[in-house]
């Protein structure tokens, strides 16, 4: 630490000696200077959610005031309210607000800012946009327009970096498609091989080749499929890869030439082609490795004249040892916070200083190596629906507290929407410790502790993941989570498994019963009104009954994470003991009551004593469509109950509906006097056709005239009362009925 | 010198802690002054006998509190579940705030009355807060004689609605009963204290302001119909509720016409048609949550005192020095054996302060000021006979408290004033006068607890229930008689030895003692705290660890009003 210290204070004593050259420089050049040369002291940032915040919050710590951009959906966001000045520029669609480069970069003159900060996703790797932003004036936080480019093509990528020698996955790109040639470069290749149509996709035509005595059979199978599905049947030949991880490296670079890495990340664990947990540095690497690797990376930078923050991705076989590239990020990528943990060093600072014109603040040799670091990303999705993602209200969101070595990137706060319209992220949390493994316990504790509820999130599946053997020692690969499914996912089938998370959730729920009846009761007493001074003694607690227990029941509904088919019922009778303690016991047979003792630390924290046990207890509790959803989080647990607030009420009109008894007793059709009252007009003729609701006749009582309209449409029977003529309260006036003559029965609508 | 004090003395009101120091100060001043000793001596043989006999007494009263707690048996209750009807001590648990606490009255009401069993006389009764509001329940329980009314449960109706009268506590009655027991219609329906009465009771309360509201959860038949169409505002519960004047079965015989219950009173009749009723509920549940709803919109604002009875109230209390579980301990079963009431008081007042008054003078009564729940309470409590002193400083202390709006205690623990010739000279009848005159007129709030023996005029004075206490418990050790029984047997039996003489007969000394022994056992049986609380002489009897807690709901109730002045009559002086 001290050496780092040391190394830095020189590095501080080398910039000053560089900033008072160029201060020289810029004093005889002063008449020349523009705009761009100029310090960033305003920043805009193209983007919304987390990465704004953060972008924003190194920018604040630089005095570099902010600019955000929002959409209709974000007015009232996080990073919105976290921004200097906000711009409205279009609404939810991301296409009409956040990838409106026109719209950005107008609000960046509106307000002056010389910079724009693209983030990741959305317009980060646009070419057009950073060359927008350069002709307007603006600074674009980023890598050159021309790199963007280059590298965005994925086949000229390739090219560029199989030129500047950097390694890429062997294979046969030719357009000589005779089999002889294709079975002899797949020879050079090496087994196994994937055979793969050149056009489609869909994984059509593709067929992995274990060894040459196959590979004339695949390559015409192939062929044919190609040819019935495309039209086009050239084949290319790759080297398979069966266990492939997924290693970055992140690189950095200035406007100077200087190009260096700051190690690597591994991101191999995926669901649905997204990382969810990445980690730097790579597990399992020799320090040989890693240094190739980071050489690889900077020759792939130094290729394409790269400056600012990239990323080169390498896919790895774990089997030879051999690493290919891949792409090249030319953006701030999601999961840089690992990389900053273990250099200590803010790569969004580094951005802001590389497009002022500054030189990077150290060099290769001087990039330290702290510890390890791990992010997980915490998703609103739906992991037994195939990872889905899920939108809804964060109703209770509470992260865990950050610290130096804990850190929580997130752009929601309590309350927010996590909309259709943009990434269903929450939150990144990112732990470091000195190894691999101290970071992983403090990564599952952090998890634990990390609370989300209103919407359905990936927290336990992230649990399950990290508390993984396999992954505890290091033997990540892009296949983890499907090589290792049945560990990671609850087999409903599994009946052992079951009977043990619904023991489990049965005994958490007794615990949610404690605490809800703690919680009501002191509810009840803080809001009692204060000038009543004796009444508080009927809330104490235990409250007293004449010679026995005062108890109550509870009914909670077991919302199951893993298994959503099936919901489980828990009816407690909750019984107040003399000491204050809850005895709680259900119906079933074999499940003796629980003694619970609930105290109420704070607002939603409970210390909960059972059987001699006690601990921590976090409780949330929303109301959401008559529903009271409770939460509860202890240990690594985090259970889900509901509640039904109001009761089943849905036949509340029936009374209404029900035909007036009067009515009733006359022929269906029959309108009767609504009271006694004068006939004042009547305006049809008996027989006569009449409209639903037109007026019949016109009454008068009680100094009001009454109309009396037709119920449906039908023809007018029985009319025989005449203006002037007296009647009384429900008597019949006339019938409406369907058809005309009299002779045929009437019906009814 | 005088400078500095000078300058001292204006540091000190300009600077807060100086302030806060000098508060202190004062409060160190009045420190400890009235802090009662502990009394007890817990390693006396007499505490472990006290502790051995109230611990049978108590269990003795849970196994009869056990039994009525069941309701009217199994059956019944089963069929009472089948109809989707919860139990009426459930139906109140669910009509107060949820975890608030419920003082239920004379729950051994009807023990042993009647050749039949009749729990809690098939009516339960108490008060308990809804929205913040002290309301006095009252509930039919239909497994018990389906819910028909006996001569104690028109009693017991009766005793809530006196005490809500008292307390002005918004009443509701949830009504499941058949109405008046038939076979017993001598007792239950003429009388100025009969079934009538409730209705009567209700349209005064309700012209007084106290709000009356029915929960019509069962049937409510013949008079029992008059109680939800008496109430200011009413619920019925569809398919379970019905009222009607006469059932089915009397209109068929009446007029031939066949009718369901449900068609003839059921809730949409009434909701609908006929206006006996103003709000239709589903279910039961739905219909218990309107009862609380009807309690939310009650508005008693400018209603001057319903809410804001209390005075001098300290928020920040102190619980009793000393166990109050103790309070088993003190009271001996023999009730010829003294024990100092002061023991009592130590375990039932805030910290356990007491500040005696007149400590010195007539000393077999026990007076002073102290706090209940941060509620200042003037206490009275029997440390003997009265005699002529004990009962002028008696009827001192309770002008005292009427004066300054004290809500009074009585510890009733008395065999009756001095009796003899010197005692009669010294004129006790009016020194006792005086203090029945005084307990009579008090309009102060006032609770009795009978710790011991209650006997002869010692009862009145100590405001038994002939003297409108708002509130009177008993210890499960109590006894109430004219006189004691052997006391009782031996002038009888003088009187009839006089009457045989006159007649000429001679009885033998085994006669005598068989004389003697029937009228002792009478009274043994008849001053019985349970054939007191089976009639309703009382309220309930309490577990002696309840009292504090008790006595602390009781004022709580009882100033639930607005004051009133006490005046007196002429005292004979």
């Amino acid at each position: 630490m001290a050496s780092m210290a040391t190394i830095l204070r020189r590095k501080l004593h080398d910039n000053r000696h560089f900033l008072i050259q160029t201060r020289l420089f810029s004093l005889e050049s002063s008449s020349h200077d523009t705009k761009t040369t100029s310090r960033i002291e305003k920043i805009l940032i193209a983007n919304r959610g987390e990465i704004a915040c953060r972008i924003m919050r190194t920018a604040k710590r630089l005095g570099i005031r902010t600019v955000a951009v929002y959409s209709d959906a974000d007015r009232d966001s996080l990073h919105v309210k976290s921004a200097d000045e906000a711009v409205h520029i279009g609404p939810p669609p991301a296409r009409l607000s956040y990838l409106n480069g026109s719209a950005i970069v107008e609000a960046a003159i509106r307000t002056g800012a010389q910079a724009v900060h693209p983030g990741y996703g959305f317009l980060s790797e646009s070419s057009d946009f950073a060359t927008l932003c350069e002709d307007k004036g603006l600074s674009f936080v980023g890598p050159p327009a021309s790199a963007i480019r280059d590298m965005g093509d994925k086949s000229a990528s390739k090219r560029i970096m199989g030129a500047a020698g950097v390694p890429l996955v062997p294979g046969y790109h030719g357009s000589e498609q005779d089999i002889e040639l294709m079975k002899s470069e797949a020879d050079k290749i090496g087994y196994p091989i994937l055979i793969k149509p050149t056009h489609g996709g869909g994984g059509k035509g593709m067929r992995i080749v274990q060894s040459p005595n196959e590979f004339v059979d695949s390559f015409l199978g192939a062929q044919r499929e190609a040819a019935a599905s495309f039209g086009i049947n050239t084949i290319l030949l790759e080297k398979y890869i069966t266990k492939p991880r997924h290693i970055e490296v992140q690189i950095f670079g200035d406007k100077h030439g200087n190009v260096l890495h700051l190690y690597e990340r591994d991101c191999s664990v995926q669901r649905r082609h997204q990382k969810i947990i990445e980690e730097a540095p790579a597990p399992n690497v020799m320090n040989d490795f890693r240094s190739h690797l980071g050489q690889a990376a900077v020759s792939a930078a130094k290729a394409v004249g790269y400056h600012n923050a990239g990323t080169v991705e390498f896919i790895v076989d774990t089997v030879s040892g051999q690493f290919y590239f891949m792409e090249m990020n030319t953006r701030l990528q999601v999961e840089h916070p690992v990389t900053e943990m273990i250099v200590g060093q803010d790569l969004v600072e580094w951005q802001i200083s590389v497009a002022n014109g500054e030189p990077l603040p150290i060099n290769q040799s001087q990039v330290p190596l702290l510890g390890h670091a791990f992010e997980a990303r915490i998703y609103a999705e739906n992991v037994p629906k195939g990872f889905l993602p899920a939108t809804g209200v964060l109703h209770h969101y509470r992260p865990v507290p950050v610290s130096p070595t804990v850190r929580v990137d997130t752009g929601v706060e309590q309350g927010d929407t996590v909309s259709m319209h943009y990434d269903p992220m929450i939150a990144k949390l990112v732990v470091s410790g000195e190894n691999r493994a101290a970071a992983l316990v403090k990564l599952k504790n952090c998890l634990s502790k990390f609370q989300v509820a209103g919407v359905p999130t990936n927290i336990n599946f992230l649990q399950k993941l990290a508390d993984h053997r396999a992954f505890e020692n290091g033997n990540v690969e892009t296949h983890f989570i499907e090589h290792y499914k049945d560990d990671l996912f609850t087999d409903p089938n599994n009946l052992t498994r079951a009977k043990e998370t619904y023991d489990n959730a049965r005994f958490n729920a007794t615990l949610v019963a404690a605490c809800l009846c703690e919680k009501e009761h002191s509810a009840i007493k803080s809001s009692l009104p204060g000038t009543n001074g004796l009444l508080p003694i009927w809330y104490s607690h235990p409250p007293f009954r004449a010679h026995h227990q005062a108890s109550c029941t509870m009914e909670l509904e077991w919302e199951n994470e893993y298994d959503g088919s099936s919901s489980k019922f828990f009816t407690f009778s909750i019984t107040y003991q003399s000491d204050g303690n809850y005895l709680i016991e259900t119906e079933e047979v074999n499940s003796p009551g629980l003694e619970v003792k609930a105290t109420l630390l704070h607002d939603q924290d409970f210390r909960v004593e059972t059987d001699g046990v006690s601990m921590d207890v976090s409780l949330s509790a929303y109301s959401k469509d008559k529903i009271k959803h409770i939460h509860l989080w202890h240990g690594s647990h985090h259970y889900h109950f509901r509640q039904k607030l109001e009761l089943d009420l849905s036949d509340d009109n029936e009374i209404q509906q029900k035909t007036n008894f009067e009515t009733a007793s006359h022929p269906p059709g029959t309108v009767v006097a609504p009271m006694a009252g004068l006939v004042v007009k009547v305006l049809v003729t008996d027989g006569t056709k009449v409209e639903e609701g037109q007026p019949i006749l016109v009454l008068e009582a009680m100094k009001m005239e009454h109309v009396v309209k037709a119920p449906f449409t039908g023809y007018v029977h029985g009319l025989q009362v005449t203006a002037g003529q007296q009647v009384s309260d429900s008597s019949p006036l006339f019938s409406v009925k369907i058809s005309k003559t009299k002779g045929e029965e009437a019906t009814v609508p | 010198m005088l400078r500095n004090l000078a300058r001292k003395a204006v540091s000190a009101t300009s600077n807060p802690w100086r302030t806060s120091k000098s508060i202190h100060f004062l409060q160190k001043r009045d420190f400890c002054l009235g802090v009662l000793p502990d009394g007890v001596g817990r390693n006396s043989e007499a505490f472990a006998q006290n502790s051995k006999a109230m611990e049978g007494l108590i269990s003795q009263l849970q196994s009869h509190i056990n039994k009525v707690l069941a309701g009217g048996g199994e059956e019944a209750v089963k069929r009472n579940r089948k109809r989707n009807k919860l139990l009426p001590r459930e139906r109140i648990d669910k009509l107060i705030d949820p975890g608030s606490s419920f003082l239920e009255l004379s729950q051994l009401a009807g023990h042993e009355l009647y050749g039949e069993t009749l729990p809690s006389g098939g009516i339960i009764t108490g008060i308990g807060p809804v929205h913040g509001r002290l309301c006095m329940f009252v509930a039919n329980d239909p497994t018990v004689k389906g819910g028909t009314y006996y001569p104690i449960t028109v009693k017991k109706h009766l005793r809530a609605q006196e005490i809500a009268a008292q307390c002005k506590l918004p009443c509701i009655y949830l009504v499941d009963s058949g109405g008046a027991f038939l076979p017993k219609q001598a007792e239950v329906f003429p009388d100025k204290d009969n079934f009538g009465r409730i209705f009567y009771n209700q349209a005064v309360m309700s012209a007084e302001g106290i709000p009356q509201i029915a929960l019509v959860l069962g049937s409510c038949t013949a008079g029992g119909a008059y109680i939800p169409a008496m109430a200011d505002e009413s619920v019925m519960v569809k398919g379970n509720a019905t009222i009607f004047l006469a059932g089915p079965p009397l209109v068929k015989a009446a007029t031939g016409e066949e009718v369901s219950a449900e068609d003839l009173g059921g809730a949409s009749v009434h909701c609908k048609t006929s206006g006996v009723s103003d709000y239709f509920a589903q279910d039961e549940l739905h219909g218990l949550a309107l009862g609380r709803n009807i309690i939310k919109n009650l508005h008693m604002a400018g209603k001057q005192g319903v809410m804001n009875g209390l005075h001098n109230l300290n928020p920040e209390y102190k619980e009793p020095l000393y166990d109050v579980k103790e309070l088993r301990s003190i009271a001996p079963i023999d009730h010829k054996q003294a024990f100092d009431i002061r023991s009592v008081i130590a375990r039932i007042v805030d910290g356990s302060e007491f500040d005696e008054f007149k400590k010195q003078y007539g000393t077999t009564l026990i007076t002073g000021f102290a706090r209940i729940f941060g509620q200042p309470v003037g206490i009275l409590g029997n440390n003997g006979i009265l005699f002529n002193e004990s009962a002028l400083k008696g009827a001192h202390f309770i002008e005292l408290c009427t004066q300054r709006n004290i809500p009074l205690v009585f510890l009733q623990n008395i065999t009756g004033f001095m009796v003899g010739s010197r005692s009669e000279a010294n004129g006790i009848a009016k020194s006792g006068a005086k203090m029945v005159m005084a307990v009579s007129c008090a309009k102060v709030p006032k609770v009795t607890i009978m710790v011991g023996g209650s006997f002869g005029a010692g009862n009145y004075a100590m405001c038994g229930r002939a003297y409108s206490p708002n509130f009177l418990f008993l210890w499960p050790n109590a006894k109430i008689s004219v006189m004691g029984g052997a006391q009782a047997a031996s002038v009888l039996s003088q009187i009839e030895t006089a009457n045989k003489k006159k007649q000429g007969i001679q009885w033998t000394e085994e006669e005598q003692e068989n004389f003697k022994s029937k009228i002792t056992e009478a009274y043994e049986r008849e001053g019985n705290c349970y054939y007191s609380t089976a009639r309703l002489w009382d309220d309930g009897i309490i577990d002696p660890a309840d009292t504090r807690k008790i006595i602390g709901f009781c004022i709580s109730a009882s100033l639930n009003r607005p004051l009133e002045d006490t005046k007196y009559g002429v005292f004979r002086m």
